[in-house]
């Protein structure tokens, strides 16, 4: 097993109430448009770029987003390290950060 | 040297030979078209930009663009998992774009992952699996279309036969 935490970049907002980390690709329209979401709620995230990860860390994020029951699909929002989001669904992201 | 202005072409060129249209939303368009560009730089070819591509060929030939789930999500959602290529009515405005479920299965989708790692005790039963399937073994068959005879030669049938529009159902193996 591939341990250890990939690194992530850090996105800075008002709004620090929830730990958000996102799992994104740099290629990807969606992922681009969820990023510009948070930012526009002022939201505090981390993301990941999968795409530019290493190896290593692009298992480490399989093997995260498997555990947490998730699908290999991007974006991948996890929020609180409780609520795992599939994809832009700004209704479910809305809820879940409450804005 | 790959050019924005190709990529464009290249997905207009395809849309009209399809049936099918671009999204209306010339940004979010832009965006992908970036994308595709980005990875046909880095891969040599124009994988998806809204999936996690391998680097290699083969364990990505299903996720080239126009992919091979583009049709069928056409037909079903409205519109392909990027959202590049979308339906008339979505690109006439009558019905909305909405984030659809990835039809590319499970067991491709983690080709994307460990290929490059050595060491076996990185390795997770399942990456481990998925890393011996390196490109050279990933079996190719011959496949026809009943319908209209339309041969290929690939992993899986068509979703939807390029000549007649003939549904995956009517293809079968092809023995030589």
């Amino acid at each position: 097993m591939v341990r250890g935490k990939v690194d992530s970049v850090k996105v800075a907002g008002k709004n620090k109430k929830h730990k958000v980390l996102m799992y994104a690709l740099s290629t990807c329209a969606w992922c681009k448009l969820t990023k510009q979401f948070l930012k526009d709620n002022s939201i505090e995230y981390e993301y990941v770029d999968v795409d530019m990860c290493s190896e290593k860390d692009r298992e480490r994020v399989r093997q995260d987003v498997l555990e947490r029951g998730g699908d290999l699909n991007y974006p991948t929002i996890i929020i609180d390290d409780k609520v795992l989001i599939t994809g832009f669904r700004k209704d479910k992201i809305r809820e879940a950060l409450k804005v | 040297m790959i050019t924005l202005e190709k990529v464009r072409q290249r997905a207009e060129s395809d849309a009209k030979t399809n049936g099918c249209y671009l999204n209306p939303d010339q940004d979010f368009l832009k965006d992908l078209f970036k994308g595709l560009k980005r990875n046909e730089e880095r891969y040599g070819y124009p994988s998806c930009p809204c999936r996690l591509a391998s680097g290699r060929f083969e364990l990505d030939r299903d996720i080239l663009c126009p992919c091979d789930y583009r049709d069928p999500d056409v037909a079903e959602y409205g519109c392909c998992y990027c959202a590049l290529y979308v339906r008339k009515d979505v690109f006439e405005g009558k019905t909305a774009i909405q984030p659809i479920p990835e039809r590319r299965p499970a067991e491709k989708q983690e080709r994307a992952y460990g290929i490059g790692l050595e060491s076996p005790l990185e390795k997770t039963p399942e990456t481990a699996a998925v890393v011996a399937k390196e490109s050279s073994q990933i079996e190719r068959k011959m496949w026809y279309c009943k319908q209209c005879g339309y041969v290929c030669f690939r992993e899986d049938p068509p979703y939807i036969c390029p000549i007649c529009k003939a549904k995956r159902e009517m293809f079968a193996r092809l023995e030589v």
